[in-house]
């Protein structure tokens, strides 16, 4: 028997999975798309993990982060519960020990860190607006009639970039609208996007913060070689992208899982579980709170959202 | 009965505990009825919104929300105070787009232009309740300041122990049992003798505080740092994560400590700034200074969206950190904040302040 630690990244868009042996080698790794619904894709994740694992391995910890974490921390038992900033910089420092800033663009947010030693010293999170996320490329791809996967190749041909004004989502789409209007050819306007992508993210969320080498590029739209690109022009350094540059938060969060070790055992098995939430408003007082209601097979099991905890 | 009714009655803005105190000297030197301002909820922020201009900041929203609902609880008397910032011109503004709405009220602004005059509130009174007699409206004025002073210096206490209560509950419940004894006070020496006595009761409170617990101070702008309802009650979420809170802003500073602490302040931080810049904004520089001198793990800076002092001295206040090596968190609330999203980069920042204490 070798013992594994699961680690699930539950992302707007994306759901991660990975696999760590005791050494923390990656033993399998998933990446799936979240459609709207953690719990599917949670269930689907971990039914293909299983498939994919070989028998001897039993799970000794499970790990969830990424904005549906607290929700599939109960559904799946987990060991720990930590936020997406702390496992990415987790992940991150295990194969780069000595990086000094994280970039990361995710599918609705987008963060930067920065460390020291394996420290975090510093960080900041987008706080208002989606320009700048993979959520909004992909949606400017559909625009475009291209596959977000092929768009980062496309960003590269493009031997003049427009400008398209990216201080917010609204903005920029209009603005590519009037590009595409005026016959740019459409390599030009997708790099032009990959380069507003790395504008606004430098004067949003990066702003004000001390960039510097070794500096790590990763989330969803790091495998968007356009955005690379500009990334590395404009900081003028090196930038890097891991090959699991996806999957850092995942990784992260099984990392924490493994040291979080309480000795119980995991199953993998809940894709017959039944979990669901049940969502309502309270009218006992003028708050309105949203009460939320959690079931695992059909029994009561967690309510949350009440402000005077007075409700469940 | 006749008389109670010729005589308005009185509401005025919600904010943390200090109703009760506002409503004890008010009860006292004046006849009329008194609305006490409800606890905030997501309506009276609702209501405040609805008819605030957009980009007006949160506590303009949050103070017309407390009056209008004052309003329809029957109160025709409304009193306001302000000054500082647009603060100040809150009071004209919020009359009237009340009278704009149609209800039928007198408006009563306590300062004027940042003067608070002693003769025009006493003819104010006057107006309000022909009967006000101004000895006892001194006395019961003192008492009421004695009372401030003791919430505030209790509440200091609370903050930096209510993360550790083995009980989870005692603080509060405490509080909430001193306070109502505290309005039911009509002598000095009463209140100064139910002071020490909860003083001694709170000091009885088992905690379980180890040495080296994580001590973060908040600074930022007065009314989201004084309403808990308006800064999704950050102060009770650090004490759920076993953390040690010093804050500097509350009435009694505001009221009675503002002007000497300034001058000190200015002095402190005299690489960093010459002039105070409206509000608390330079307070909030010499704070972060202090605290950094203090060797606190963390400052959080929190305002209320469109806070133009504050947004000021956030690059200041940041300089001042990054000089100490100190870690500083900024967060803008407003009505359309997320609360998950606050929760996510709080939970980061304790990580962060966690894993810094290691090194």
């Amino acid at each position: 028997m070798r013992k594994g630690y699961l680690g699930i990244d539950i992302g707007s868009i994306s759901t991660k999975g990975v696999i760590l042996d005791e050494e923390n080698n990656i033993l399998e790794s998933l990446y799936i798309w979240t459609e709207g619904n953690p719990i599917k894709a949670v269930k689907r994740l971990l039914k293909e993990l299983k498939e994919q694992l070989d028998e001897d391995v039993e799970i000794y910890g499970i790990g969830t982060t990424g904005s549906a974490r607290k929700l599939i921390g109960l559904m799946v038992d987990a060991n720990i519960v930590k936020n997406e900033i702390t496992a990415h910089a987790v992940g991150t420092t295990h194969f780069y020990p000595n990086v000094k800033t994280i970039l990361e663009i995710g599918g609705q947010d987008s963060k930067i860190i920065l460390l020291n030693d394996s420290i975090i010293t510093d960080y900041a999170m987008n706080t208002l607006c989606a320009a700048g996320t993979g959520a909004f490329l992909s949606s400017q791809a559909k625009r475009l009639g291209v596959e977000i996967n092929d768009f980062g190749m496309l960003a590269l041909k493009s031997r003049n970039p427009v400008k398209i004004a990216a201080r917010c989502t609204v903005f920029a789409e209009s603005d590519l609208i009037h590009k595409a209007q005026v016959g740019y050819p459409k390599e030009d306007i997708i790099a032009g996007l990959c380069r507003s992508v790395v504008l606004n993210y430098l004067n949003n969320v990066g702003k004000g913060k001390k960039i510097e080498k070794p500096i790590i590029f990763q989330g969803g739209v790091s495998k968007n070689e356009g955005v690379v690109k500009y990334f590395r022009e404009i900081l003028n350094a090196d930038v890097i992208v891991d090959s699991n540059s996806h999957l850092m938060g995942a990784i992260g969060i099984a990392l924490l899982a493994h040291s979080h070790e309480d000795g119980k055992k995991r199953t993998l098995n809940i894709a017959d579980i039944s979990f669901e939430t049940k969502g309502r408003e309270c009218d006992k007082c003028s708050n309105h709170c949203e009460i939320l209601r959690i079931y695992k097979d059909h029994t009561f099991i967690e309510s949350w959202g009440s402000k005077c905890g007075k409700i469940s | 009965m006749k008389k109670e009714k010729k005589l308005g009655s009185i509401t005025f803005p919600q904010m943390g505990d200090y109703a009760i105190p506002a409503n004890f000297l008010l009860s006292h030197i004046l006849h009329n009825k008194i609305i006490v301002p409800k606890k905030i909820t997501s309506r009276t922020i609702e209501l405040g919104t609805k008819y605030s201009p957009e980009f007006v900041c949160t506590p303009f929203k949050y103070t017309l929300g407390t009056l209008l609902e004052g309003l329809e609880n029957g109160a025709n008397i409304l009193i306001q105070a302000g000054g500082g910032c647009r603060y100040g011109y809150y009071a004209e503004l919020q009359e009237q787009i009340l009278k704009d709405l149609g209800y039928d009220f007198k408006f009563y602004n306590l300062v004027v232009a940042g003067h608070t005059d002693v003769k025009r509130i006493y003819h104010m009174m006057k107006e309000i309740d022909p009967k006000f007699h101004v000895l006892k409206g001194i006395y019961y004025l003192l008492i009421t300041k004695q009372m401030i002073k003791y919430m505030d210096d209790i509440d200091h206490y609370i903050r930096g122990n209510i993360g550790f209560e083995v009980e989870k509950g005692s603080f509060l419940k405490l509080k909430e049992e001193m306070l109502k004894n505290f309005s039911k006070v009509n002598n000095p020496l009463k209140l100064h003798y139910l002071y020490r006595k909860y003083k001694k009761k709170f000091k009885e409170i088992k905690i379980n505080k180890p040495n080296d617990v994580l001590k973060i101070g908040i600074i930022g702008e007065l009314y989201t740092v004084m309403e808990p309802y308006s800064n999704y009650e950050l102060e009770k979420e650090l004490a759920s994560m076993h953390i040690e809170v010093k804050r500097f802003t509350n009435v009694y500073y505001l009221l009675f400590e503002k002007h000497k602490k300034i001058k000190q302040y200015l002095k402190n931080t005299k690489k960093y700034i010459t002039y105070q810049m409206g509000a608390d904004a330079a307070d909030n520089i010499g704070r972060a200074k202090e605290l950094c001198l203090d060797r606190y793990d963390g400052i959080i800076h929190i305002k209320s969206s469109f806070c133009t002092p504050e947004i000021s001295a956030m690059p200041i206040i940041s300089k001042v950190c990054n000089d100490y090596h100190v870690p500083v968190i900024f967060f803008s609330f407003d009505s359309n904040t997320s609360e998950v999203g606050i929760k996510t980069r709080l939970e980061a920042f304790y990580d962060m302040l966690l894993m810094r204490r290691k090194l």
